[in-house]
């Protein structure tokens, strides 16, 4: 079948898509959009979020044809050429980034946290972000990049 | 043929801080901005998918293997089996004990059988189905302690189950005591759960050779053993780190590496190869399960006067590394203590359990569980203040361990229970409590009712680089040269940078040893030395100090290009400069086209072999110390644990990257918690129970509470910089740190981690 879907502002098609693949498989080998990491690829881990017309969802769980005509916006996409987001400066900035496999589900959710909560508490950032597995970090400068993100997006 | 799309990146960002100072990673805007290219990610476009066909039976024997109809299969290429291996059939890091697929018996649940090739990944899976194997089912062995003493059990392997025994025997093994306490302590299986699944993409090259793409811990050791399988000279088995998403241990044993490139040498096309999550954890290694029996004895004011243990580690189906669990578990089982007198044995065995191999805190996680618990069990016996008991029996500077060798660097254990006791406490709880902090969670299972709020610490020590003998050592190459008018550097290992930071190290020391802003690391891959592997705490000390000979070597090159004496002489800012401070020459101007580039290998001092009869000997390079205190809160009527707060102090020697450090500890601790209170690989029959992540559970952020960190730097004085092994005493310590906690709200014995919901209820 054919996927006609909005990624990152572009239109994209995909053809020849198989009726099982998901639209994390489309992404990654089909419009060539690694971004979204393949962690568990059932919707446990986080590590494929995306946007789907505004909502962050696991892209493993999304069958490609559903994605038909819909808006996605991946890593790749929170940057403005070459101007990072502030929740993507503040996972370098604060170490919050280590193997970095997680990186990319952790950033879509944390970004879209800061956009409903612009000052989140370190309750609502643990929360928002339960549904993101990281093995590396321990966590604790990934609150600390989230915290720095909200401020940073106050100001600006 | 070409190299894939999305390769692996020669990283120049993040142009100054040195040695001492926490630059960012080179890496971390490329991960951030989705770019960075992980061993999932490579691509080409004549690329193939592999697949593996797993054995579901932990032990059975294979009468009838037909791959005809798998083959017949449209956009099918290849279905491989061990007939097809063209070199020898069997690899391994210790033993060569493990087929790279199986021929006639399968010794665990997911052994390799057949492999194949198809266009899409759902071909392939598809395709596995078409594979006929027929099996004669055998009952498994699953008790290690049998295993180790049953004679009658049938051999998984020709040599029997045993794969080591090993005694260290201390002073008078059967001195007395006035205080005794004993017990009998078990581990559950962990896995590493890196996110980043095994994943690869072999290429096949024109002088019939194979170039791999892959994540990885050690090239040069998985090029060894892949060559072999190949029948390939190790120049024509070349390979290449890619983007390695965690690593944790599950990375040294092979995976698909030989796989991939067997179906890339068959179908002359780039296979790409990445295990789902299922498959995952049946194709890596996972921590050793172990069974435990101590006995404590003291006197009554505290010291101790002897320890005798016993410990089973169930190494699975292979041996991997289950040589050195081994003996790292009996040189390490007494723990930072003062023990006159010991007796300890320690056997690894063979089972038709999943194999276990390397994780975090390798042999050392088993036996520190056990000695914390049995510390607190004493000072309980004692009346005495457990973190002073811990104290009062500390090892230090000078001490003689178990083994008879002397500590010949500083050993602050003392002190590291002091500081983290000195920290601060979370407040005593509310009486109006958030149900979002209680046990159970926005669950709201409770309103602190039931709830009991305990405090435990957790102590270790753990051996540094390879040990027993090994010439453990690295290599790396640096260059100098001019670009843009600039001198700038360039580094060169085969070291695996699997998320722990190595290239920002090396970028620091190159920056400080050459006086340079501008270092960039080169992908590693086996165009150079050996550089070992990424575990075992080692590389900061091994590589850093492999960066830190070729950079002083370089150096030296431009000090004899000048022709200048060395002595006195440095570079710093760009410039030669001399004792007194006179700049001698303008690096850039003095070199012009010329590149210096050497290569040099650091090897750290040697150790010995243990006496296989009294475990005596210099077996180890360096120790490493760490401190937990954990405080949790228990709902005693549903046993749900809450972990408040969890707080570290741990001697890193030299800080060479702060920040990184500390996110190290922060990260270990976190895998210690996992171990304590949820993670567990279920295992029943030889079957695993829980392949997932919706069943194996890590700790998520609302798991991990907030962590103190206090980091001490007393400078090892044999080592470079005066480093110590960072990464695993955090994961170590901190287990036994909130079990002890749950038995001091509880008042329970619970001898067994995991600590679940009915060891505490009892239901």
């Amino acid at each position: 079948m054919r996927v006609n879907v909005t990624v990152n502002g572009e239109h994209r098609r995909a053809d020849n898509v198989w009726e099982g693949e998901s639209l994390l498989y489309v992404l990654r080998e089909r419009l060539g959009l690694p971004g979204s990491k393949n962690a568990c690829e059932q919707g446990e881990c986080g590590s494929c979020t995306v946007y789907l017309d505004g909502v962050p969802a696991c892209a493993c769980l999304v069958a490609a044809g559903q994605a038909e005509g819909r808006d996605v916006v991946t890593v790749e996409g929170l940057a403005e050429g070459d101007d990072l987001d502030p929740v993507q400066e503040s996972f370098v900035e604060r170490g919050a980034v280590q193997c970095g496999f997680c990186t990319p589900g952790l950033l879509v959710a944390a970004h879209d946290l800061i956009e409903r909560v612009p000052d989140p508490s370190d309750v609502e950032i643990r929360e928002a972000l339960a549904g993101n597995l990281c093995r590396c970090t321990g966590y604790e400068k990934i609150l600390d990049a989230v915290r720095d993100a909200a401020a940073k997006k106050a100001v600006r | 043929m070409s190299a894939p799309a999305r390769s692996p990146q020669e990283l120049h960002d993040t142009i100054a801080g040195g040695i001492g100072e926490s630059p960012l990673r080179p890496d971390g805007t490329l991960k951030v901005r989705g770019e960075f290219a992980y061993s999932s990610d490579l691509w080409h476009e004549d690329m193939l998918w592999g697949a593996t066909l797993r054995s579901p039976h932990p032990h059975a024997r294979i009468v009838r293997l037909d791959v005809s109809r798998a083959l017949a299969q449209p956009g099918v290429h290849a279905v491989l089996t061990h007939e097809d291996v063209p070199g020898e059939n069997v690899y391994g890091l210790k033993y060569q004990d493990t087929p790279a697929l199986a021929a006639d018996l399968v010794r665990y649940q997911g052994e390799p059988i057949a492999i194949l090739a198809a266009d899409h990944p759902e071909i392939a899976r598809q395709a596995l189905k078409e594979i006929v194997v027929e099996y004669d089912v055998l009952e498994p062995i699953t008790d290690p302690e049998r295993a180790a003493h049953d004679d009658t059990l049938p051999k998984l392997h020709p040599d029997g189950n045993l794969v080591r025994h090993q005694r260290i025997v201390k002073g008078d093994p059967a001195a007395t005591a006035d205080v005794v306490v004993s017990g009998v302590y078990e581990i559950g299986m962990q896995d590493q759960a890196f996110l980043g699944p095994e994943s690869g993409l072999a290429v096949p090259a024109e002088d019939g050779g194979v170039d791999l793409y892959l994540a990885t811990q050690w090239l040069h050791v998985d090029q060894r053993q892949t060559a072999k399988a190949l029948g390939l000279p190790l120049e024509k088995v070349r390979l290449t780190l890619s983007g390695v998403g965690g690593a944790f241990g599950g990375r040294e044993d092979l995976s698909m590496q030989i796989h991939s490139c067997m179906l890339a040498l068959r179908t002359g096309r780039p296979v790409k190869m990445s295990y789902n999550r299922l498959e995952s954890f049946f194709g890596h290694v996972h921590r050793h399960p172990a069974k435990m029996y101590y006995e404590h004895g003291a006197t009554r004011d505290g010291k101790l006067v002897y320890v005798r243990a016993k410990m089973y580690f169930d190494g699975g189906a292979y041996a991997s590394k289950t040589p050195v669990v081994v003996g790292n578990g009996t040189t390490l089982s007494v723990g930072p203590y003062n023990v006159l007198n010991a007796h300890i044995e320690g056997w690894g065995v063979y089972t038709n359990n999943p194999t276990c191999g390397a994780m975090r805190g390798l042999g050392a996680v088993q036996p520190t569980y056990a000695y914390e618990s049995q510390m607190d069990k004493l000072a309980s016996a004692l009346d005495m203040d457990p973190a002073e008991l811990r104290i009062l029996n500390a090892l230090s500077e000078g001490s003689t361990v178990v083994t008879g060798q002397v500590v010949d660097f500083p050993a602050p254990v003392a002190e590291l229970v002091q500081r983290v006791r000195d920290l601060p406490l979370p407040p005593e709880p509310a009486a109006e409590r958030d149900i979002r902090e209680l046990p159970g969670g926005a669950s709201n299972t409770t309103h602190g009712e039931g709830v009991v709020r305990g405090i435990g610490y957790g102590v270790t020590i753990k051996n540094i680089s390879y040990a027993e003998g090994l010439d453990d050592y690295s290599t790396a190459r640096v260059r100098l040269e001019v670009l843009g008018g600039e001198a700038v550097a360039m580094v060169h290992t085969a070291a695996a940078e699997v998320g722990q930071g190595l290239v920002t190290l090396q970028q620091q020391i190159a920056r400080t040893e050459l006086g340079l802003t501008r270092v960039s690391v080169h992908p590693a891959d086996t165009s150079v030395g050996d550089a070992g592997s990424s575990s075992a705490s080692r590389q900061t000390y091994v590589t850093g100090g492999a960066v830190r000979n070729a950079c002083r070597a370089v150096a030296d090159a431009v000090y004899a290009l000048l022709g200048v004496p060395a002595e006195g002489m440095s570079l710093t800012g760009g410039k030669v400069v001399a004792a007194d401070g006179e700049v001698v020459a303008d690096l850039a101007e003095l070199l012009g086209d010329t590149a210096i580039e050497e290569t040099r290998e650091f090897h750290h001092r040697q150790t010995y072999p243990l006496d296989p009869e009294t475990g005596q000997g210099d077996a180890h390079v360096q120790y490493g110390f760490s401190a937990h205190r954990a405080v949790v809160d228990v709902d005693l009527d549903l046993g749900l644990v809450k972990v408040v707060q969890l707080d570290c102090a741990q001697d890193v020697g030299k800080a060479m990257n702060p920040d990184a450090v500390v996110a190290q500890i922060q990260g270990g601790s976190a895998q210690g918690l996992g171990l304590a209170v949820m993670e567990e690989i279920l295992v029943k029959d030889g079957k695993v129970r829980n392949p997932s992540f919706t069943d194996y559970l890590i700790p998520t952020i609302l798991d991990m509470p907030p962590m103190r960190v206090d980091v001490l730097e007393r400078p090892d004085p044999h080592a470079p910089y005066g480093v110590r092994g960072v990464g695993e005493p955090p994961t170590i310590s901190a287990t036994p740190a909130i079990a002890n906690a749950i038995r001091a709200a509880t008042g329970l014995e619970l001898p067994r981690v995991p600590i679940r919901p009915e060891h505490i209820t009892g239901v």
